[in-house]
């Protein structure tokens, strides 16, 4: 019903719309130019400031009119059953609602009856009332721009305040919401830290990770949450990754910009950035089920014991899929370097290595550069290659061919866990937090290398 | 009075995929001396010009027919490489295009690469005569170790020859060197040029007939690929046969 009246105040604004409009014309016999405004910002202004009323009308009466019924059927519950605690209370009531939308209850007494009935008789009232509140408001609003309708009425700068006011809204809540989440990271970090008596040194420094198995009373025991063992998970995962990822990375864009025909390279690039658009749980399993038996066999033919889950083969998989973002990146960058430095190059005789090597390459440095710096972002941040191919251990190793386990890794098992949420989700949001505060930092510095960078040839 | 011919080319045709750019050209460029190409846009010349050194070999769809020789040599026989021509016949664009590297190292990048310095002291003296040469040094001499991208555009086409010069090249090619300069910066490339013309066969390709007549002692007039007339500078401008070449030098097509 509620969407159905949301659809009808558009209506309604729109006739408004085209009322406005055909008012402004008739008002001035048809001669635009006596306008102020053009008949088509009449039109809009009537448009939005009915539908803007009637929406906020809508939204305003629909939850404040239940948000009352609501606390006056608390207020009845508790007048006649004293006894009940307020959290039963509460159940009575979400039961009555149950009932009286034929959902289902968990009880069926005598006062959740007679309270569903109740709850029936006033939500009819409040849905119809609600309804005729949004349409008198869209009508009220409407037929009120339509009377201020004059040759001199300034409805363009009015109408275009109103957008402008609605664009910065939009823009509004997008950076709220990023506040918001930064925040409720910030305030369980400190939660957290709380929990532990403010022994952040713990945290930071701290080699051993195990922070469920200290709770006592809801009380994590600060021994047991040291996180240096995921952060030097994550460490080495993102070393190995960007090992296998920048060598290859780097090389084929230098390939596929300087040296593959252009056929090959209109084929060959769109292949390479494929990789990217795989999902990432399918490189998890690939590392999973396919690299780390085989970095297995092969280690045990030569001698080695490999673990089946070790960080080398969630590092190999990673550095595969971080691939396409250093290639293409690169290969963008190269190719902006402009063909005059090259000529500039050839013309004294320089072949074309030492021109990609002290020309070429030197110039786009710094994109390369941001571009690496992104793809280490991805690496730290990525989860599902490393829950599958890494392990869950939380072993403080130098080996890669041991389980190690990582950062996000752990995140995820805190929240899925069955632990209760209030305690995980401590050390879970310290971890992300601490991610957080990782990748921001790695994504300022590309930022500002890439921005050095067009500073050079603008 | 009769010079040695450095550059002699017969029955150039130069094809960038179907369109036909250069219709066999024939010119004997003069050693120690000026040569200037002239002509209107996309009459050939820069094409031409490209073709003495082959930077047109790093264009996939440009082919070359007929013969380049320098000192008697085809440059586009299977022996010749180009890397190796291109360090003997230098080049200087249109656009100043110092590398994003210090002034010093622009200098010297040449040098390095062709192994003309045996130690850093030599390579210092190289990367000074040059500049000196280039009529560049006083101003750079105190900020050698700043990046070439920090220079007015004249200092950098100024230190791009100084760049040419530093590999000890046998030609130099001008492409329109002076074209992104202003005047002050157009009259000190000028001069030296005309310095250059005592260790360098230089050939010049210019939009300016006043520049041409100043700087060489050779003029070839390009027109639609072909060239129409070729010969000493002060008879092309006072007393041109080709009536082509009359009307562009008095400016009536172009």
């Amino acid at each position: 019903m509620l969407t159905l009246t949301f659809f009808a105040v558009l209506a309604l604004a729109l006739a408004f719309f085209l009322a406005g409009r055909s008012r402004a014309l008739s008002i001035v016999g048809g001669e635009v130019r006596n306008l102020h405004s053009r008949p088509n910002f009449h039109g809009t202004l009537a448009l939005l400031l009915s539908a803007i009323s009637g929406i906020t009308v809508l939204l305003l009466v629909g939850m404040l009119w239940s948000a009352w019924i609501e606390s006056s059927l608390l207020a009845q519950i508790s007048a006649s059953h004293p006894d009940l605690s307020a959290i039963e209370a509460e159940l009575v009531l979400s039961d009555a609602y149950a009932i009286a939308n034929s959902g289902i209850a968990s009880k069926t007494d005598e006062l959740r009856i007679a309270m569903s009935q109740q709850v029936t008789r006033t939500s009819a009232l409040h849905q119809w009332g609600t309804i005729a509140a949004a349409l008198i408001a869209t009508l009220m609003a409407g037929a009120w721009a339509l009377g201020k309708i004059s040759p001199d009425w300034r409805a363009r700068n009015r109408s275009e305040t109103i957008i402008r006011r609605i664009l910065m809204l939009t823009a509004v809540i997008a950076v709220l919401t990023t506040v918001g989440i930064v925040m409720s990271l910030i305030f369980e970090t400190i939660n957290f830290f709380n929990n532990i008596d403010w022994q952040i040194h713990k945290f930071l420094f701290g080699t051993t990770w195990s922070p469920l198995s200290g709770v006592q009373a809801g009380k994590l025991d600060p021994d047991k949450v040291g996180a240096i063992p995921l952060f030097a998970g994550t460490l080495m995962i993102t070393v190995i990754a960007m090992l296998v990822a920048v060598p290859i990375g780097l090389l084929s864009a230098v390939y596929l910009s300087d040296f593959a025909s252009p056929k090959l390279r209109a084929w060959a690039k769109p292949m390479l950035e494929l990789l990217a658009g795989i999902p990432t749980v399918v490189y998890g399993f690939f590392a999973a089920i396919t690299l780390a038996p085989f970095i297995r066999n092969s280690g045990e033919s030569i001698g080695l014991t490999i673990a089946s889950e070790s960080a080398l083969a969630a590092g190999i998989v990673m550095g595969i899929m971080i691939i396409p973002f250093i290639s293409s990146l690169s290969d963008d960058v190269i190719n902006a370097v402009p063909q005059s430095l090259r000529d500039g190059s050839y013309g004294l005789g320089a072949t074309k290595a030492e021109t990609i090597r002290q020309v070429v390459l030197p110039a786009a440095l710094p994109g390369i550069v941001s571009a690496v710096l992104l793809g280490i972002s991805r690496a730290v941040g990525e989860t599902m290659i490393v829950v599958m191919a890494a392990g869950q251990g939380a072993n403080l190793t130098a080996n890669p061919l041991e389980a190690v386990t990582t950062v996000t890794v752990q995140i995820v098992m805190l929240i899925t866990g069955d632990t209760e949420a209030s305690t995980a989700a401590g050390p879970a949001f310290t971890l992300g937090f601490t991610l957080f505060c990782v990748t921001l930092l790695m994504n300022i510095a590309a930022q500002r290398v890439v921005r050095k960078y067009r500073e050079l040839y603008d | 009075m009769s010079k040695d011919i450095k550059i002699s080319a017969k029955g150039v045709d130069v094809f960038y995929g179907d369109t036909h750019a250069i219709k066999n050209v024939n010119v004997d460029i003069e050693d120690k001396a000026v040569t200037a190409f002239i002509g209107p846009s996309g009459c050939g010349k820069s094409t031409f010009l490209r073709c003495i050194n082959r930077m047109n070999d790093t264009i996939d769809i440009c082919r070359v027919t007929g013969d380049i020789l320098l000192e008697n040599e085809d440059i586009y026989a299977k022996s010749v490489d180009p890397v190796q021509l291109r360090a003997r016949v230098g080049m200087v664009f249109q656009k100043p295009n110092p590398f994003p590297k210090s002034i010093y190292d622009n200098v010297a990048y040449g040098p390095t690469i062709h192994g003309l310095a045996k130690n850093k002291s030599e390579l210092d003296e190289i990367v000074e005569q040059s500049l000196r040469r280039a009529a560049i040094w006083d101003e750079v001499k105190d900020r050698l170790h700043q990046p070439g991208t920090g220079l007015s555009g004249g200092q950098q086409q100024r230190l791009c020859i100084g760049r040419a010069i530093a590999t000890a090249p046998e030609v130099l090619l001008m492409d329109e060197p002076c074209s992104a300069l202003d005047p002050i910066a157009t009259a000190q490339v000028e001069e030296l040029i005309d310095e250059l013309r005592a260790s360098y066969t230089v050939v010049i390709v210019t939009h300016s007939m006043q520049q041409a007549a100043r700087v060489s002692q050779k003029t070839a007039f390009f027109h639609l690929g072909e060239v129409v007339e070729y010969g000493d500078t002060d008879k092309i401008f006072t007393n041109p046969e080709d009536s082509r070449t009359e009307s562009y030098i008095t400016g009536r097509i172009g």
